[in-house]
């Protein structure tokens, strides 16, 4: 075995790296407060490294093309590295209370990180089946992580059932592949594929274990008592940067391994779409906790992003690459919101919480608002841009299905726009005799929002964000 | 080279950024200073880039080169592209010029004249963001760009008309410039969009070759052989419908409406905005794109002309009628930027093979020129309106009268800025004001002849307006209990340097034009980018000078003197006339009939009755049965595990069934 072929594998290198490191600094800190505390700032440096790295990688593989990147890949992992380092600062106001535990947070996200890395650059089955493995496992355990609460330990419990159940269902999926083809590398599977009913079978086993990361409709069922169990960053972290790494990873599959079933799968993705984005909304309408209608509203903006995928485009990697930078700073703003709500609040995150919010806490509600209209597409924050882009990725191929499609997603953002907006009445307009009282948020905080913001105001009008991401989708 | 001129934009930016977020936090003076100071700054970049361009560059063929020093592309769509960048030409320096000056007067003058206003901070963020967009605007490197920057300049039109927001006038003026000049950019944006879609490029790429002459491919870029293919009238029709953008901004008949409510504004404001920079864009528009004027519309340019020759006489004649003095200054300006129009439409092409002959450069400098001249001499009379409302606390002419005894500084410079704008030798309108005539008068007697008239109601109403005034009975009523005093030294220096710079280029240009110096204005700016000598035609420069100079002695014999029976005598011959005149001769009663009556009754109310009953109750009833719809699935999401089993797995046969069947 030749070992220096490791040397390719830079961002998994970098990040390995940064668990020994983090690691070991947690191990010598051991009960000193002052240097516990500073182990976020440690881990937020490596993230910064990892991003950095990430961006800028050559397109390699290696091990006899069981992990390949591509300059798009890189991408991802440098913009998933980055929403991780806003988890973090977000975080760290929260983990200040659980200090005794900070360093196994930190490295439980490095290791998600790590297996995320490992699962989108996986030229074949066999690793894209570990990595994942290997970032749900230590998920389960952040979701878990107040242990006290009993909501949390529910929620873990849920995600760990349906992730088994999933894996198990996903792993038959592959077998049938397996059993069709007789290779688990994507570029031998693109070969062997044909339309016959096992590989069919295959594809959609396949597609539903993927389904449950991105929590696509019917594979949703998890999603709203995870997302409410797990603490606030944690929530967060499973919104935006585990959906995001599951969703190219399904597009590069898809297109890769599955290049020649294009008509099923498009077909299988019209579906899904539809049903995610029209029964998540659905579901948002009514609900009245906000965490619970955050896992609605990231159920339907993963049928946006499944959008990009259809039609096997070019412009499809680019614009769902792009649609995930953009959630990342926009979700990750309102879960910064609710996070510091919470904890200035005994924990409380319904929605009458947020009645008369404008009156105590103007800025965070303004920022709050923002997210808000980026999230629902209103121009000209970063959202409308990505959807945009989005829609366009999916009617290049001129389907007239596809048009169909874009239609009732069209449709539903009107109506996601209700229910985004009843929040932003609820802070601005609901009168309340009793609103939260006024708090000053904490720097990290203060940090975690000002990169946010900016994100959702620059990232749609400074046209190079885009060209960059789409340089590297070609 | 250039690389220095992104800071003439990123300077005012800046300060309206910082002024604008934390200026309530700071002090008066403090703010203001940030302000200036960064004008100040931008002012001395713009006077050493047009020293560089002028004097530094070697012309090419005898021709100024065209520099653009930064174009970045903002949104790539297909073969078309935004860009956001700076073009420098002798059009876009020029401009500078006159942009940097008049903006770092008003801002120098404003802290006299806004001295303990509440909003100062704010007033100072509003006029960074004004000379921000306005130096955009003229170094837009494309038509596209010039448009972004042409609202942004009408939104902080409309922020600072609004200033005084307490007050009912100044809201109900902020909101008719809006609408109005917006209504017009309606039009400017179908034409830019026409425009883009026939010539596949938004770039004025196109100048240089057309007009110099020397080049064969005359788009450097885009598609012009398409656009003419497509129909011979697609550029006449997109450059008309920019026009109609460019009436709006620029306050032509019958859109000038707004201008004279604009007033409402503080008085600095109009001196910058609705005097010198804003509202000449439209004329800055039409030279921008004169190259696709001459070559491809020539016949259109009549409209141009017509138009330019209907508000110079309507707006003169209203103002030898109006009472309140920035109204008067309101319309005259008006009437002087239609001069700078009709001198852009009589350029007309004649061009000799490709070389344009001097008729057309004659009309396109004196427009420059006159613009150039214009906005000093009209800047300084506003500002010196300003020291007046100061003093006496009203704009009314009635509460005036005698007031040169004691504001000497202000009269001074009045009495040059109105000798400036009559069109007496030695002062500097008197250059530029004969060019135009004489390109007036070579493109056709009559248009030649009607302006002469003009200029003439321009001397008379002028005159009766400063003796008015400065002489005639003082109102020792209104004067009893406060004293008229002279403005402070921050609000005479801008006046006097105005002053200055009238006389000096007067002097310097009524000389070089009857001595036949190269050097003058024509030297720098010209259709052509050449070296055009300008040489006064003895003939029109005698009978304009005697014209100006009899009115202006009807002006003293009528107004001058305690007693004004003649203008009594005047007022009763012909009262239906002067009321007429006094009241706009109802143009704003017209469009209140036209949108009132007819467009809101007729159109807007059915159409609003649809949008109530027909529409809405559409969406309720979706909205309704969303609501409903999430109600009853509900309990799909009970939290019971094996059920999300159930469900995962029947989801997934499911689709596999679907697959299997197509």
């Amino acid at each position: 075995m030749n070992y220096s072929e490791f040397l390719n594998m830079v961002p998994e290198f970098v990040l390995v790296l940064a668990l020994i490191i983090v690691f070991f600094a947690d191990f010598f800190a051991s009960r000193n407060a002052e240097r516990k505390a500073s182990l976020g700032y440690l881990t937020m440096l490596m993230l910064i490294g990892t991003a950095v790295t990430s961006a800028m990688t050559e397109p390699t593989q290696a091990f006899g093309g069981i992990y390949v990147t591509t300059a798009a890949i890189n991408v991802m992992k440098a913009i998933l590295a980055f929403g991780s380092l806003v988890v973090v600062v977000m975080a760290t106001s929260w983990v200040e209370k659980n200090l005794k535990l900070a360093g196994e947070f930190y490295m439980l996200i490095l290791s998600t990180l790590l297996g995320m890395f490992m699962m989108m650059s996986s030229g074949s089955f066999l690793l894209f089946f570990l990595g994942l493995e290997m970032a749900s496992v230590p998920l389960a355990c952040m979701v878990a992580f107040d242990r006290h609460r009993k909501e949390s330990a529910e929620g873990a419990a849920k995600y760990i059932l349906v992730a088994t159940f999933s894996s198990g269902v996903m792993l038959f999926g592959i077998s049938f592949i397996y059993a069709a083809t007789g290779t688990l590398y994507f570029d031998d599977v693109c070969a062997a594929v044909s339309n016959s009913p096992l590989c069919i079978m295959g594809l959609v086993f396949f597609f539903s274990g993927l389904g449950f990361k991105i929590s696509l409709v019917p594979f949703h069922f998890w999603t709203a008592d995870t997302y409410q169990g797990a603490p606030t960053p944690v929530t967060g972290y499973l919104s935006v940067i585990s959906k995001g790494a599951a969703a190219i990873t399904l597009c590069t599959i898809l297109m890769k391994a599955f290049a020649p079933m294009v008509e099923y799968w498009d077909y299988m993705l019209y579906i899904v779409i539809v049903l995610s984005i029209t029964v998540a909304n659905l579901f948002a309408i009514r609900q009245n906790e906000l965490k619970r209608f955050m896992a609605f509203s990231s159920i339907s903006q993963a049928g946006y992003i499944m959008l990009a995928v259809v039609g096997n485009g070019q412009l499809g990697v680019a614009a769902l690459t792009y649609y995930v930078l953009v959630y990342i700073v926009a979700n990750m703003a309102v879960f910064t919101v609710i996070n510091v709500v919470e904890q200035n609040n005994g924990g409380r995150t319904d929605m009458a919480a947020y009645n008369g919010f404008y009156q105590t806490n103007p800025k965070l509600s303004f920022l709050m608002t923002l997210a808000l209209f980026s999230l629902a597409g209103i121009p000209p924050f970063a959202g409308m841009f990505s959807k945009f882009f989005v829609f366009m990725a999916g009617v290049q191929n001129g389907e007239p299905m596809a048009y169909g499609v874009v239609f009732i997603a069209l449709v539903n953002t009107v109506v996601s726009l209700y229910y985004y907006l009843l929040i932003v009445k609820a802070m601005y307009i609901t009168k309340t005799d009793a609103p939260l009282p006024t708090f000053q948020s904490d720097a990290n905080t203060k940090v975690a929002l000002a990169i946010c913001t900016a994100g959702i105001a620059l990232f749609g009008v400074a046209s190079c964000v885009y060209e960059w991401i789409a340089a590297a989708g070609i | 080279m250039f690389s220095y001129t992104i800071f003439i934009m990123l300077l005012p930016l800046l300060s309206f950024i910082v002024l604008g977020l934390a200026g309530m936090k700071m002090q008066h003076k403090v703010a203001g200073l940030i302000g200036t100071c960064s004008l100040g700054m931008v002012t001395i970049l713009s006077y050493i880039t047009a020293f560089q361009y002028f004097f530094g560059l070697d012309r090419v063929n005898g021709v100024y080169q065209t520099f653009v020093p930064y174009n970045f592309t903002w949104l790539p769509l297909g073969n078309l592209h935004f860009d956001l960048g700076i073009l420098l030409d002798p059009i876009s320096v020029m401009m500078l010029i006159v942009i940097s000056t008049v903006s770092l007067m008003v801002h120098i003058y404003s802290f006299g004249y806004m001295h303990g206003e509440k909003g100062f901070q704010r007033y100072y963020a509003f006029l960074s963001l004004f000379t921000m967009s306005m130096l955009g605007l003229v170094l837009a490197t494309n038509i596209f760009q010039m448009y972004m920057f042409w609202e942004l300049v009408g939104v902080s039109s409309y922020l600072l008309i609004g200033f005084y927001y307490p007050l009912k006038p100044a809201i109900a003026a902020s909101k008719k410039a809006f609408i109005v000049t917006r209504f017009a950019d309606m039009f400017f944006l179908v034409g830019i969009l026409t425009f883009g879609y026939f010539v596949d490029s938004f770039s004025f790429n196109f100048a240089g070759d057309i007009v110099m002459g020397q080049g064969t491919t005359p788009f450097i870029e885009g598609n012009l052989a398409k656009a003419v293919a497509a129909g011979g009238f697609i550029i006449p029709t997109a450059l008309v419908l920019m026009f109609i953008g460019g009436a709006g901004k620029s306050a032509m008949f019958p859109l000038h409406i707004w201008l004279p409510d604009a007033m409402e504004g503080p008085t600095p404001v109009s001196a910058l905005i609705h005097a010198a920079t804003m509202v000449v864009a439209g004329v800055f528009q039409i030279a921008r794109m004169f190259p696709l004027w001459i070559e491809y519309a020539p016949q259109a340019m009549s409209i141009v002309v017509w138009v330019g020759v209907i508000t110079a006489f309507y707006a003169a004649a209203v103002a030898c009628a109006q009472s309140d003095i920035k109204r008067v200054l309101a319309f005259s300006t008006i009437s002087q930027i239609a001069f700078m129009m009709v001198a852009l439409g009589v350029s007309l092409p004649g061009h000799h093979g490709a070389i344009l002959d001097n008729h057309a450069q004659l009309g396109y400098m004196a427009s420059m020129f006159h613009l150039f001249t214009h906005a000093m001499f009209k800047a300084c009379l506003f500002l010196g309106a300003g020291c007046i409302i100061h003093a006496v606390h009203s704009n009314e002419m009635a509460l005036m009268g005698g007031l040169r005894k004691y504001m000497p500084i202000t009269h001074i410079t009045f009495l040059i800025s109105c000798l400036a704008i009559a069109g007496i030798p030695f002062f500097s309108g008197f250059s530029s004001k004969d060019e135009i005539i004489t390109a007036c008068m070579e493109y056709s007697p009559v248009v030649g002849w009607i302006m002469t008239g003009i200029a003439a109601m321009t001397a008379f109403y002028m005159f009766r307006l400063y003796y008015g005034i400065f002489w005639g009975t003082e109102n020792k009523e209104a004067h009893a209990h406060h004293t008229p005093h002279e403005a402070p030294l921050t609000m005479t220096i801008p006046l006097i340097v105005l002053t200055v710079i009238t006389v000096g280029v007067g002097v310097y240009t009524t000389i070089a034009g009857f001595a036949e110096w190269g050097g003058s204005f024509g030297s720098f700016v010209s259709a052509a980018g050449t070296d055009y000598t300008i040489h006064f035609n003895m003939q029109i420069a005698a009978t304009s000078t005697v014209i100006a100079i009899l009115s202006i002695c009807l002006a003293t014999y009528i107004y001058k003197g305690e007693q004004q029976p003649i203008a009594d005598r005047l007022y009763a011959t012909f009262p239906k006339l002067h009321r007429a005149a006094y009241k706009r001769f109802y143009q704003d009663e017209i469009w209140q009939y036209v949108t009132h009556r007819i467009i809101f009754r007729l159109v807007s109310t059915p159409i609003a009755w649809f949008d109530r009953h027909v529409v809405d109750g559409t969406f309720n009833f979706l909205a309704w049965g969303a609501n409903e719809a999430g109600e009853s699935i509900r309990s799909w999401q009970s939290g019971d595990v094996r059920q999300y089993a159930v469900w995962f797995i029947t989801g997934s046969v499911a689709l596999t069934l679907i697959l299997l069947c197509i």
